[in-house]
């Protein structure tokens, strides 16, 4: 389609590109499509290794076991498009977490005043952590830096470093972890509530205005300040969604735990990066797509899962999510050199 | 002999060091993190027992379970402080030549819950015995099969094996239940099946050991994991308690109440878990006790008193361990709930 309806000196072009050429330029234009050959490679494997891991009962629980991690990089994905990082999303999930767990079981809080607390703290350290982006201009890793100790803090304080079990607190605060039957598949309202969450932000990213001037600013902050796009106040949203993302995802993560803790997703800040650079998000800001996070944090659960249903340690789980991260960024880079 | 020695140093120290100054006796108390409720129970037990003994109590902690540096500069902090003594959590065995550089300079130190390696590198250890711990919850586990295989499920704290609380708590439960656990000091490497003679004795299979970072998180995602390999699991052992309430989601998740899930630690959270049947037994442990009897101990030496003796035939002195189980079982002793509670932390 495309060749027949290409001029002729575009087609010229076009034939003088060798196949690694075309590749490139097609990873380019889709930074979706790697992570999605990778993804259908690891079930195929996976599955011809042990043919229960097909299952629609274990590809659920893969679902499952993504959904906090996979909301997380949700926020991790605004922030990493704008050039920046963010260090503190598990903490915050945690204070998002704890603050009104605590509160509803210590104060009566009541459920649904609690959730929307949790959304309120986590967009609250959103917007804490934007502010000091944009007013101080401090680099983003070192201002999450800071708030990761700060609000880690916070959350032992408040909590004592205790745990709330879920059975403890208002039915609506683990409304997130609600069993739903989606045809064979066996859900919880947390997984759907993330793929809606996805829905959602990637709408926002790929069709407004909002979304293109997230693009613009990670690409290239200077040139956006000059093409008159409020680059801080684009910056100051990105951080604000991100923190109302992580609270949402304290919400899931208490449905799917069964406790509100002060321990828990500690190793998210590394989990959510992981996610969206397989995504094939680029690290240096203004390219990548959300639905390419979705599948990083799917391939992340599909190796977990799939490598555990085969008997392997797990030390050779983290192995391999760690070649899969040099592996995208090696990625990420060959087909920035596709422009260059 | 070394007590004697250190007495001699300590008493050096006290009539030309810094802590001739004045007559109040310094203590450090450096935990692994100050984040786990276990270490915050311990934090609040010295501060009781600081506040009994006239001892100037200082906390310090690692950032980290693994965080050995910051307890390296705790250790010398205190010495330069001029503290009597030290109590502490080691995170490792980087903060041995700390510990006795510590000690050459005249200070008592004491380890509490976790043993150093080696053992003597510290004047003496305050902790629960943790393999007796796993015993406990293993026995117990056995006389509730009553006689039926054993389907397991290891839930354990990381996947590496040199983290002493894990390999303790891990082999003693396979113990309890009696099951040969090849090397002791290893985890995972037991016949996969076989008979055990626990209980009533039959055949078991273990299922799999998979870390669960001692969260709930981690203990569902494990539980899960394990109830795909084999879903006819019937017995979960857990490292902590927090792990065990992850691991209950994923059994109710999969419509399983029939599981004995057991665990150790017996911290209030735990034992209210234990009352509502999400765990059918802990093996309780006593951080207020490590503390008192730490603090105490210094503050006793200082005064003139003996260092610590461990508790006969072992090599460190045992603050106790018990099992607090919902249901009874005959032939296990265990405390009710309602025990528990009294002395849970």
């Amino acid at each position: 389609m495309l060749v027949s309806t290409a001029t002729s000196a575009a087609d010229l072009l076009q034939r003088r590109r060798t196949p690694a050429q075309r590749v490139q330029q097609v990873l380019h234009a889709h930074p979706w499509v790697s992570p999605l050959v990778v993804l259908v490679v690891a079930v195929v494997v996976f599955t011809a290794l042990n043919p229960r891991f097909a299952s629609p009962a274990s590809l659920s629980l893969v679902l499952q076991q993504v959904a906090v991690v996979g909301a997380l990089a949700v926020g991790q994905t605004l922030v990493i498009l704008t050039a920046g990082i963010d260090l503190s999303v598990g903490a915050v999930a945690v204070l998002a977490g704890v603050v009104p767990a605590q509160l509803a079981l210590s104060g009566g809080l009541p459920g649904p005043a609690a959730v929307l607390l949790g959304l309120a703290v986590g967009t609250l350290a959103g917007l804490a952590n934007g502010l000091l982006v944009t007013r101080l201009r401090l680099p983003p890793f070192i201002v999450t830096l800071g708030t990761l100790s700060i609000f880690t803090a916070l959350a032992l304080l408040w909590s004592g470093g205790s745990s709330t079990r879920a059975d403890q607190l208002p039915a609506v605060l683990s409304w997130t972890g609600t069993r739903v039957a989606v045809g064979p598949f066996n859900l919880t309202t947390g997984v759907l509530l993330v793929l809606v969450l996805y829905l959602v932000v990637g709408y926002a990213l790929a069709c407004t205005a909002w979304g293109r001037h997230v693009y613009a600013v990670g690409d290239d902050a200077e040139a956006a300040r000059l093409a008159g796009i409020r680059v801080r106040r684009v910056l100051l949203s990105v951080y604000v969604v991100a923190g109302a993302v992580y609270g949402l995802a304290a919400w899931v993560l208490i449905g799917r735990a069964g406790a509100a803790s002060a321990n828990a997703v500690v190793d998210a800040n590394l989990e959510s990066i992981t996610a969206v650079v397989i995504g094939g998000t680029s690290l240096f800001g203004g390219r990548g797509v959300l639905v390419g996070t979705l599948l990083g944090a799917l391939i992340v659960g599909v190796f977990r899962s799939g490598l555990s249903l085969a008997g392997v340690d797990d030390q050779y789980r983290v192995l391999a999510i760690g070649v899969l991260v040099i592996v995208a960024v090696s990625v990420d880079q060959w087909i920035r050199r596709a422009r260059a | 002999m070394l007590a004697a020695g250190t007495l001699v140093l300590a008493g050096c120290g006290g009539t030309d060091g810094p802590a001739a100054a004045d007559d109040t006796i310094g203590v450090s108390l450096i935990t692994k993190t100050d984040s786990n409720p276990f270490f915050v129970a311990m934090r609040e037990g010295a501060q009781e027992a600081a506040a009994e003994e006239g001892v100037d109590l200082t906390l310090a902690a690692g950032t980290s379970d693994a965080d050995e540096a910051g307890q390296v500069e705790a250790v010398e902090d205190a010495v330069a402080r001029g503290d009597a003594g030290i109590l502490i959590t080691p995170n490792g065995p980087g903060v041995n030549q700390a510990i006795e550089d510590a000690r050459a300079a005249g200070l008592l130190v004491l380890a509490l819950d976790t043993p150093p390696d080696p053992a003597d590198v510290v004047d003496a250890t305050f902790a629960t015995d943790n393999v007796r711990a796993g015993e406990l919850i293993g026995e117990y586990a056995a006389a509730r099969l009553d006689g039926q295989p054993a389907v397991i499920a290891m839930l354990d704290l990381l996947d590496d094996v040199d983290v002493s609380v894990d390999w303790q708590r891990d082999q003693g439960f396979l113990a309890g239940m009696g099951i040969d656990t090849a090397d002791p000091e290893t985890k995972g490497d037991e016949a996969p099946t076989g008979a055990y003679t626990g209980g009533a004795g039959g055949d078991y299979t273990i299922v799999c050991n998979e870390p669960t970072q001692g969260a709930e998180d981690g203990g569902r995602t494990a539980m899960e994991n394990c109830l795909r390999r084999d879903p006819s699991v019937n017995v979960v052992y857990t490292v902590n308690e927090l792990s065990a309430v992850g691991a209950q989601q994923a059994l109710a998740a999969a419509g399983r109440d029939d599981v004995v899930v057991v665990s150790v630690d017996g911290g209030c959270d735990g034992v209210s878990a234990v009352e509502d049947g999400l765990i059918d037994a802990t093996a309780q442990q006593y951080p207020v006790e490590m503390a008192r009897l730490g603090v105490a101990a210094v503050a006793d030496l200082a005064r003139g008193g003996e260092a610590p003796e461990p508790t006969e035939g072992k090599s460190f002195v045992d603050t106790g361990v018990q099992l607090v189980a919902g249901t009874p079982v005959d032939g296990v002793d265990a405390l009710d709930v309602a025990e528990g509670t009294e002395l849970c932390w």
